[in-house]
């Protein structure tokens, strides 16, 4: 009875759950879709993202000055409880303050380096304590400064890259999992909390866990600091936060013989400083999208495409995966109507990801399920959705994510629906599948509904992933047509962008039907156009180990 | 009306079904103990249909039983809904009879949450469950402020579009924030004179009806509100007010 135990594919130690005969392949040229529409939009999005590098290219930011004196060892924080001040935070304020920010702070703090003997953090805590000015060095101060800040570029990038063969070490140690990787949240606002719920779904069958943030997180300009044990429906992200949680999905990797992936949120107003912690502490999988913080948190649209670029090119080196946001333009408006708003994004955010020398395979395209299941032929509609999207990349890990907004609180419909999600995602090859939990919008997931999630995407994959490999859509069929009017929805979507440009496009609320302006929003004030004397050696390494010039 | 029990495929039969997790590791005993629950529930004739482990520390239970309990509709104190459901043709006739100009509608989600779901279910073209939201009223005109607005930009907007009511909507919440925000918001109105005359409405999963005299609103909408009721209510203040 039932399938034969020998052809299935090895799964290593306890606690995987998708047991398939067949190992994970994506089906591509299995829809037909205008190709040629396809290169149109990818040709468009490199027109609308050019001003975006420009801009990017010209400029810095605080959260990018505090994310390099990071890189370089400045860590800790000056006064205690809510009143402590990151001390790159502190650094770059006074610096901001005395010699201005326009030629970078990595100058002016090697030659208070050069001046405290070289203690990177004892000239650090000096500036913070007022106990030391900086000023901008001139000759040989200024030679001695630049070739303490080269140095610390070259440790930066050393850092960077060492995340990548450290994880590529243990994962060949003790094994990968198989896709598609089941990813779970866990979000209990305390970090030892978090740790006993995040190895438990590991052992349920969890391949990537994500800690949520602290609801409003994403609006400081600051990164908290130390383990935290009071966050709002999340959990700060901290380095030691991160370092705790790594340290604990390693050891349940040991013991179920499969490598599990971390996730946080490098977004916000501190992206390229979550992104170095991010490096520094091994994490795998970011959530950071190009756009997403312009029109879902109001935050400056410059602000954001400048801090964006930065924290890519760190990804791209360590080795970790970004998720993009696109989900979100689905929650917030209809999922039919707003379908090539997805499109439209993942194109951006491919674009600018390649310019930030991020590669597809690091490309974690988010899109999500969302059309409401009685909407007739829902299920046909999101398999041309996400078969569609499969087709126009298919060299990204793309991260589907579950239904949320027609959740009713009927949790036996809402199973089913997260049962035709789990088939939707097997049928069409999605790399990373968001659990769905039944009891979305009711509360936070029980113990329970995570098992029963798993359970669930087990029997689906399990029952069904074979299919991917077989199925072809009718030529001029149902699906082919949806798929084909959405790409076209995406070419004159992406047209009208470029025609006006990017920041007209999103003043002119094209995004979401949002209106965001290009000096309104949050971080503004922390955005520095680069003068000509900007020395930035952690950046300038970093492009130059990418081919990001 | 008699009392009423649970029917389960007969009346009166009282049966109940039931999932719960016991931290007990998966066993006979973890299932005696899920049985011995039921009874302490007063379920007779208790029956674990599913058992299973949640990691090596839990047992999730799948338990059906019938209850001895009964209730009686009639003797329960239950707040109705004061206004009447009107259709969109109603509350469009209504409000153009009544007022002569469109209501304006003001709408925000206040404090550090991001989440417009709620809100934009209410106000959005879409709606939300079939129903349009109040964009849709041709009789209304809708400002919607979106997430994590201060209660100073919310008074600055009612003053400046003169608005009839102001919705305020909170979705993530954590000790009780929910409640607190909205409150900033009626003191802010209050203290710019601006509540009197004004139709102040709180709404978000975590609120109840009940809720609105302790937090100074006219109305406060809980879980699975449509549009069509939010609009019938406002139709149903505003033509109170003009009396």
């Amino acid at each position: 009875m039932g399938i034969r135990r020998e052809g299935m594919a090895e799964f290593r130690g306890g606690g995987r759950s998708v047991k398939t005969s067949k190992p994970f392949k994506r089906p591509i040229g299995r829809l037909q879709i205008d190709q040629e529409s396809v290169a149109e939009c990818r040709s468009l999005a490199s027109e609308i993202s050019a001003p975006i590098e420009e801009l990017a290219r010209t400029h810095t930011t605080v959260s990018i000055e505090r994310a390099c004196l990071r890189f370089a060892g400045v860590d800790g924080v000056e006064g205690e409880g809510v009143e402590a001040a990151p001390i790159p935070n502190r650094v770059v304020e006074e610096i901001a303050r005395t010699v201005g920010l326009e030629r970078g702070v990595l100058i002016p703090f090697f030659h208070a380096v050069d001046a405290t003997g070289g203690d990177v953090q004892g000239a650090a805590e000096a500036i913070s304590s007022g106990d030391l000015v900086p000023a901008w060095p001139e000759g040989d101060d200024y030679e001695r400064a630049r070739a303490g800040a080269e140095a610390a570029g070259e440790s930066a990038v050393a850092t960077i890259a060492a995340a990548k063969e450290s994880r590529d070490g243990a994962i060949g140690r003790v094994g990968d999992a198989t896709k598609p990787w089941l990813y779970l949240i866990v979000a209990t606002g305390n970090i030892h909390e978090d740790i006993p719920q995040a190895q438990a779904a590991a052992r349920e069958g969890a391949d990537v866990i994500a800690v949520i943030r602290s609801t409003g997180q994403s609006l400081l300009d600051y990164v908290p600091y130390g383990p935290t044990t009071d966050g709002f429906a999340g959990t700060f992200a901290t380095q030691e936060n991160f370092r705790l949680m790594r340290t604990a999905l390693d050891e349940v990797g040991e013991e179920l013989g499969r490598y599990i992936r971390l996730t946080n949120y490098a977004s916000g107003l501190c992206m390229p400083e979550i992104a170095a912690l991010a490096a520094m502490e091994r994490l795998d999988m970011m959530l950071n999208d190009c756009m997403y913080g312009i029109i879902f948190r109001d935050i400056n649209m410059q602000r954001t495409f400048i801090d964006q670029h930065f924290s890519r090119m760190v990804h791209s080196l360590a080795g970790i995966v970004i998720n993009t946001g696109e989900d979100n333009y689905l929650t917030t408006a209809d999922a039919v109507d707003s379908a090539h708003s997805v499109l439209a994004s993942q194109f951006l955010n491919e674009r600018l990801a390649l310019s930030a020398g991020l590669p597809e395979e690091q490309q974690g395209l988010g899109h999500a399920f969302e059309i409401d299941p009685d909407v007739p032929n829902q299920v046909a509609l999101e398999i041309a959705h996400a078969q569609l999207i499969r087709e126009c990349f298919p060299n990204a890990p793309l991260k589907y994510m579950p239904p949320t907004k027609h959740m009713t609180g009927n949790i036996f419909r809402g199973y089913l629906n997260d049962g035709m999600f789990n088939l939707v995602g097997a049928l069409t090859g999605q790399d990373i599948i968001l659990l769905g939990m039944m009891t979305e919008g009711i509360h936070t997931p029980f113990l329970s509904d995570r098992d029963l999630a798993i359970e669930n995407a087990n029997y689906v994959f399990g029952g069904s992933i074979a299919l991917a490999g077989e199925l072809r859509f009718e030529p001029g069929g149902d699906v082919e047509r949806r798929a084909n009017q959405v790409l076209e929805e995406t070419r004159l979507m992406l047209a009208k962008v470029a025609e006006i440009g990017m920041f007209a496009a999103i003043e002119a609320g094209m995004f979401a039907d949002t209106v965001r302006t290009r000096t309104g929003g949050k971080g503004l004030s922390g955005v520095v156009r680069r003068a000509d004397a900007y020395v930035n050696p952690v950046a300038d390494l970093l492009g130059q180990s990418l081919g990001v010039t | 009306m008699a009392a009423i029990r649970p029917y389960g495929d007969a009346t009166d039969d009282g049966l109940i079904q039931l999932s719960f997790t016991l931290p007990i590791a998966e066993s006979e005993r973890a299932k005696q103990a899920a049985l011995e629950f039921a009874k302490k529930m007063d379920l007779g004739r208790p029956q674990v249909v599913h058992m299973k482990a949640m990691g090596p520390d839990f047992t999730f239970f799948i338990l059906y039983g019938a209850s001895p309990h009964s209730v009686d509709p009639e003797d329960l104190v239950v707040v109705e809904r004061e206004f009447p459901v009107l259709s969109y043709q109603e509350v469009n006739r209504v409000l153009r009879e009544s007022l002569k100009r469109q209501l304006v509608v003001v709408g925000a989600c206040t404090g550090t949450d991001a989440h417009t779901v709620g809100l934009d279910a209410i106000l959005s073209m879409k709606g939300f469950a079939g129903d349009h939201g109040l964009e849709y009223f041709p009789e209304m005109r809708v400002v919607n402020m979106g997430s994590q607005v201060d209660p100073a930009d919310i008074v600055e907007t009612v003053r400046h579009h003169e608005a009839d009511a102001v919705l305020v909507s909170q979705v993530v919440t954590q000790r009780d924030a929910h409640i607190a925000h909205l409150r900033e918001v009626r003191a802010a109105l209050a203290e710019a004179g601006l509540r009197e005359g004004l139709i102040l409405v709180g709404g978000g999963p975590r609120f109840n009806p009940e809720q609105a005299a302790e937090l100074g609103y006219d109305r406060i909408f809980g879980r699975g509100t449509k549009p069509s009721e939010v609009a019938s209510y406002l139709t149903f203040a505003v033509t109170r007010t003009l009396g």
